[in-house]
């Protein structure tokens, strides 16, 4: 027995040597990314143009780029991944369709970014004659969108107890009022939690708006959803590899600026869901 | 009336918002078999998959895909070899070892390292990772392969963690406690019980790690030195099929062989991509029963 009880203290040793060494480098490049950006978070940065071949100035175009992506991205993903999870978990009946419907959710969240950007770039940008605009890198990232966000409320749904489904339905509403009053309302903590969630991840992709709507360097704000704009990830990605002799500093500033934004996406998502469960009545 | 009107309108949408989604899966599919057969029109399947070449500027151009492939398939393996182990042993951790504050601190820090966007880490690749591969190994240039495996084995890292730890968790109590009457000790009920019986859900979290990382693009552009030549070793600069596509879109002229050829490349990976998840899914389902 003594021999089995120090192989577990060994073994659970191991695992917690192990966790550590996921732990180490995120920490370290926290660390890394926020002790050499800090010095580059000016008001000026944040708020002025890029000037001298990106070298000197801000990030201003940038963060609105992203700002707009991730406002047109929800405009599109949310209502049309809300409804198709709404019709998977409460009109669907278990048949063949629905089960194409599950397996496309499936494989939505398994292609590759770039292909999202490919197919971005050939049905909205070409086909739909939409061009390289806002429009069209935000419709490439809500297709992308919606596998999270349709996850996130189906299981949020599925959340809500049977019984109140039964009841509302005994006392003569129809299906769809049902749905409206008694299971969304209760949904929505989850629902919110996914979709902020999906956002963030939206906000720090690159591949899928390269050829869709990123502009490599473009000092002024957008007049309509058909201009193109620069994005924060897509900046960092110019200046970190097409920029010779940029200044690090200012690299680093657009990493901590972008990864500051994705992190408070999903502080918003943390403090939503826990807010919600305090008042949850089941 | 006004009411079953407006009932009738939005649960036809309902409807429609379930199609759309199969029709999603089904228009990119379509749109990247419709460019890849503009190119199969003038250059053959058989060249394209099995070319050893990848020269789509020269006079006459070639379109082989096999070094691509290979650079994919070669940091996706490494990738994995080195955080599968680590991934599952993380997951151990987490969701059997693990104090229930220190489960809450070790789990938002796997949400953040999932939500750094994969240009920072590729910034970071170059930077520090790379120089530092680059002095470690005494190579000629730290923009390598194995640079790109480094950072890719630790961008899968939370989705085979937080996989394999919802198949762990999922594991009856009853197996457990059936192991601790028996005399085990946890680490035996952990290692001889709980693991094999989440064994599928784990399968599953490998192959979406292995989706994950050979869907990934902007790091493997940023640090492996984007060389589309048959790769030898993991130590030399190599190109994936991600990196190509990216790299490659933007000097192309539509409709030309090499745009139809890219398109080819997205298509190779929506196969791969969409035998992964398919897989996966198969086991994921195993493992809920």
């Amino acid at each position: 027995m003594n021999g089995a009880n120090l192989r577990q203290k060994i073994a659970f040793s191991v695992l917690g040597l192990v966790t550590l060494l996921v732990v180490i480098p995120i920490l370290l490049i926290l660390y890394f990314v926020i002790s050499r950006g800090w010095s580059a978070i000016t008001w000026e940065f944040l708020t002025a143009m890029p000037r001298n071949g990106m070298k000197d100035g801000g990030i201003f175009p940038a963060i609105i780029g992203t700002v707009l992506l991730i406002t047109g991205t929800m405009a599109f993903s949310l209502p049309l991944g809300i409804l198709s999870a709404i019709y998977l978990v409460e009109y669907a009946k278990d048949n063949l369709f629905t089960r194409l419907i599950k397996l496309s959710v499936v494989n939505l969240s398994g292609i590759p970014s770039i292909v999202y950007g490919l197919f971005g770039f050939t049905l909205f940008v070409v086909f739909m004659r939409l061009g390289v605009s806002i429009l069209a890198g935000s419709l490439t990232l809500a297709i992308m969108s919606l596998p999270v966000i349709i996850t996130a409320t189906k299981e949020a749904l599925e959340a809500v107890p049977m019984a109140y489904r039964e009841i509302s339905l005994s006392l003569g509403a129809t299906r769809w009022q049902t749905v409206r009053y008694c299971v969304l309302p209760y949904a929505i903590p989850g629902i919110l939690t996914g979709t902020v969630l999906s956002l963030s991840r939206a906000a720090g992709e690159t591949a899928p708006i390269l050829f869709t709507v990123a502009a490599f360097y473009l000092p002024r704000l957008p007049n309509s959803l058909f201009d193109q704009v620069m994005a924060l990830p897509y900046h960092l990605y110019v200046i970190s590899t097409q920029v010779p002799n940029m200044p690090e500093k200012l690299s680093f500033g657009t990493g901590l600026v972008l990864i500051g934004l994705v992190c408070l996406m999903n502080l918003v998502s943390i403090i939503l869901r826990s807010h919600f469960r305090k008042k949850k009545q089941w | 009336m006004g009411k079953k009107i407006n009932e009738r309108i939005i649960e036809t949408a309902i409807r429609l918002s379930g199609f759309a989604i199969i029709a999603f899966v089904i228009l990119i599919f379509l749109f990247l078999l419709k460019d890849s057969l503009s190119l199969f029109r003038a250059y053959s399947l058989k060249d394209f998959l099995t070319g050893q070449k990848w020269l789509p500027i020269s006079e006459p151009p070639t379109f082989g895909v096999m070094p691509l492939l290979m650079g994919s398939v070669m940091v996706t393996f490494g990738a994995i070899v080195i955080c599968v182990p680590i991934g599952v042993a993380t997951a151990l951790y987490i969701a059997e070892v693990a104090p229930g504050y220190l489960k809450t601190i070790l789990k938002s820090l796997i949400e953040i390292l999932a939500s750094i966007p994969s240009v920072v880490l590729g910034f970071i690749g170059i930077v520090w990772l790379g120089p530092f591969v680059k002095n470690t190994f005494h190579l000629n240039t730290g923009m390598c392969g194995l640079t790109g495996v480094f950072l890719l084995a630790f961008m899968a890292l939370p989705t085979i963690i937080s996989i394999s730890e919802d198949a762990l968790i999922s594991v009856p109590r009853m197996y457990k406690e059936a192991a601790y009457g028996l005399g085990a000790t946890r680490w035996q009920a952990l290692w001889r019980v709980v693991l094999p019986a989440a064994s599928s859900g784990i399968i599953a979290a490998v192959m979406l790690g292995i989706g994950r990382v050979i869907g990934e693009t902007m790091v493997v552009m940023m640090v492996t030195g984007n060389a589309p030549i048959l790769p030898k070793s993991l130590l030399q600069p190599l190109r994936t099929l991600t990196a190509t596509i990216a790299g490659e879109m933007g000097e192309t002229v539509s409709g030309s062989q090499h745009y139809y050829a890219l398109f080819a490349v997205g298509l190779v990976l929506f196969i791969i991509t969409f035998i992964l998840n398919f897989t996966a899914d198969i086991y994921l389902r195993k493992g809920r029963r």
